[in-house]
């Protein structure tokens, strides 16, 4: 018999105990609770008289429907105060209903407000080892610190609030090796973006996956979290890393996070949960990093992707009809033929920010290729921190000067243009290309057309305005 | 709360697409105007219409002989994306109480269960077969009997896997809170020696 594997001992610690045919109740250590979800939920739990068991344990923020606009703070509480908008009706829900509950909400402007999966990491609430929760697909991200997190719905979101744990059948696990080292301008975003392209969308449905391998362990702590994020683009809703003394470090001192006596015990039982060398996957997959370039997306599935430097692919050429069709109707919505080359294709928006790319080594990388230079004339390019705590940290470093400098919106952390729930939009047949993580037909505004990729690509994208390979751009003129 | 899954004969509505995204199924603009129960108008609105508003005669639910139905034939990897629940209300508002599909996003997949609508596993070649049936016959109704896990199309019995816990509490309806708060003394038990072994797991805060 093999080993165990990081992903199965997580698991069997938080067993409580197993319900039959396959399904076990889990003790859940951290639950993230999003304004779209936090009123309602909590209204449905109050409805049937049941309190919150573990408010101590259940962490609130408003991100998916809040503005962004520069300064919003104070517009955003008057709308939330009359409840005029829904969406301001829904914050003004979350903050009485979370006071109401004991829950922590970080609010609009204090630091911790973000996008849930920035801050988890951020203040040290998200942990190895520990099982994390939230009304959100993207919480695989937290995975990048050895944590086993995933998305759940929102009875799963009103059961954990009730109860403090899941009832949950024990996916397959697959182990996603990318070996080799990384070409100069190829980013985490870039090594998954190019891993979904070569195996699909419904590769890792129904597996946790564990990426390892020298590329994945080079990774530092954001660009784990990066890599992890985009494993419910391959299907997964878990994907994890085995913690390390990379993450120890990001970790050490965080608001959240262990102290004292409690540091050297919880750092050497992390220590404890890689996968034995023995291990046995349900499945492997390898990718060669080196054999990567900057990616881009040029249809309304993230497997619908090619190197920068790469033609549209002709839906023709493959031989399943269904497959044939759907190429057909993405390169319709997307406005772009077969053979055409994406390199130099126009476009009318950038959008750096996200649970993806909105960290602050995102923003700074950037902001290395934005320094110096001008955003084309016909572009409007945002920069949507992921959290308050980025905002401020990039302020300090003066990564907003160099964007504001270039011609960029500098604006409040959030979702925003991610997927307009805050009325954020991008206009019916506009190109945007943005560093977020889903490209569906619609996501970004009905009629949007969106290419995902990399935060350099992005930068580079609103400097030409057209898509472009960061690896071509001349060297700025600093001024 | 769920209600009880009843035995079902109901028009069959092919949508033969890979990768249907929850976005898709229900546009997060919708979600935050409007309620749960009101969310069929807007069930798959980027595909349903044309940019004037009328339905888009091209998109199957829109065909006359399709009117009504309460299943819905997906392909792979239906329900793929955002982690909504909503996606699940919206085709329940619709009048969906089945979907089959070759496979399904697993988060939606869950959300199914949560709300009574029956998600449905076949092999491709069961699906083709059911696809070309659902175009030929008139009206093509579909019985789906989740007692005995088959779908009974028009003579042919079509048997079908089903966790025998999850088609328990399909049946009779059955709400995961309401068990789980049953094994409260259980989860107080872990919890209790749980902060015995992982002190930091349970003190956000640290020490
Ligand atoms: S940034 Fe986008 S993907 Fe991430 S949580 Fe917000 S809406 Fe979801």
């Amino acid at each position: 018999m093999g080993g165990e594997t990081l992903f199965g001992r997580i698991w069997n610690l938080h067993r409580i105990k197993p319900l039959g045919g396959g399904v076990d109740l889990l003790f859940v250590d951290r639950h993230l609770v999003h304004d779209l979800e936090a009123g309602p939920r909590l209204a449905a739990l109050a409805a049937r008289g049941l309190p919150v068991l573990r408010p101590d344990l259940t962490f609130a923020t408003p991100d998916h429907a809040v503005v962004t606009t520069p300064g919003r703070a104070t517009a955003a509480t008057a709308a939330a105060a009359d409840g005029t908008t829904s969406a301001g009706s829904l914050l003004a829900d979350m903050r009485r209903r979370t006071a109401a509950a004991g829950i922590k909400l970080f609010d609009l402007g204090e630091p911790g407000q973000g996008i849930v999966h920035v801050i988890g990491p951020e203040l040290g609430l998200s942990l190895p080892g520990l099982l994390i929760v939230c009304g959100d697909s993207h919480t695989c991200t937290h995975g990048g610190l050895g944590a086993l997190a995933f998305g759940i719905g929102s009875s799963e979101v009103e059961h954990v609030l009730a109860t403090q744990s899941l009832r949950q059948s024990r996916p397959a696990t697959l182990r996603l090796r990318i070996d080799g080292r990384r070409a100069p301008g190829v980013g985490a975003k870039d090594l998954m973006l190019y891993a979904i392209g070569r195996f699909g969308t419904a590769a890792a449905r129904g597996h946790a996956i564990e990426y390892a391998g020298a590329a994945v362990v080079a990774l530092d702590v954001e660009a784990r979290l990066t890599l992890c994020n985009l494993s419910i683009e391959m299907g997964a809703k878990i994907g994890m890393i085995a913690p390390d003394s990379t993450v120890f470090e990001y970790i050490a001192g965080r608001h959240y996070a262990p102290k004292g006596a409690q540091w050297e015990p919880a750092v050497a039982a992390w220590s404890a949960l890689a996968s034995d060398a023995d291990a046995v996957f349900d499945r492997e997959l390898c990718v060669d990093a080196a054999a990567v370039a900057p990616q881009i997306t040029w249809g309304t599935s993230p497997q619908d992707v090619v190197g920068i430097d790469a033609v549209v692919p002709d839906p023709d050429a493959v031989g399943d009809p269904a497959l044939r069709r759907s190429r057909r109707a993405a390169l319709d919505y997307m406005g772009l033929s077969p053979g055409q080359r994406l390199e130099g294709t126009p476009i009318d928006w950038v959008f750096i920010g996200s649970c993806t790319n909105g960290r602050l080594s995102d923003l700074r990388e950037a902001a290395a290729v934005v320094r110096g230079r001008r955003v084309a004339a016909r572009v409007n390019a945002w920069v949507v921190p992921g959290s308050e705590n980025v905002r401020r940290a990039a302020r300090a470093e003066g990564l907003d000067k160099i964007f504001l400098e270039a011609g960029f919106q500098w604006r409040e952390p959030g979702c925003s243009l991610c997927l307009g729930a805050n009325g954020e939009l991008i206009p019916p047949g506009q190109r945007s290309v943005s560093t977020t993580n889903r490209n569906f037909v619609g996501r970004q505004g009905p009629g949007a057309r969106t290419h995902i990729a990399s935060p350099a690509t992005a930068a580079a994208a609103a400097i030409a305005g057209a898509i472009a390979d960061v690896r071509k751009l001349p060297p700025a003129q600093v001024r | 709360m769920a209600q009880p899954f009843r035995p079902l004969t109901a028009i069959l509505a092919p949508l033969p697409r890979a990768n249907v995204d929850t976005e898709v199924i229900i546009p997060i603009g919708r979600l935050i105007s409007h309620r749960r129960g009101t969310l069929g108008p807007f069930c798959f609105e980027p595909w349903r219409y044309l940019p004037d508003g009328s339905p888009d005669p091209q998109f199957a639910l829109n065909e006359p002989r399709y009117a009504g139905a309460r299943i819905l034939l997906g392909g792979a990897n239906f329900g793929c994306g955002s982690s909504r629940e909503a996606a699940v209300w919206a085709l329940w508002d619709l009048g969906i109480r089945c979907v089959i599909a070759e496979s399904f996003g697993d988060i939606f997949r869950a959300n199914c269960f949560q709300n009574g609508l029956l998600p449905v596993t076949l092999d491709a070649a069961t699906l083709a077969w059911l696809t070309t049936w659902a175009g030929a016959r008139r009206p093509p109704l579909l019985g789906v009997d989740l007692q005995h896990s088959r779908l009974l199309a028009a003579g042919r019995s079509i048997p079908f896997v089903i966790d025998p816990e999850r088609r328990t509490a399909l049946l009779e309806g059955l709400d995961d809170i309401g068990l789980t708060l049953k094994s409260l003394a259980d989860i107080r038990t872990f919890i209790r020696r749980d902060l015995a072994t992982r002190p930091w797991a349970q003190s956000a805060g640290g020490g």
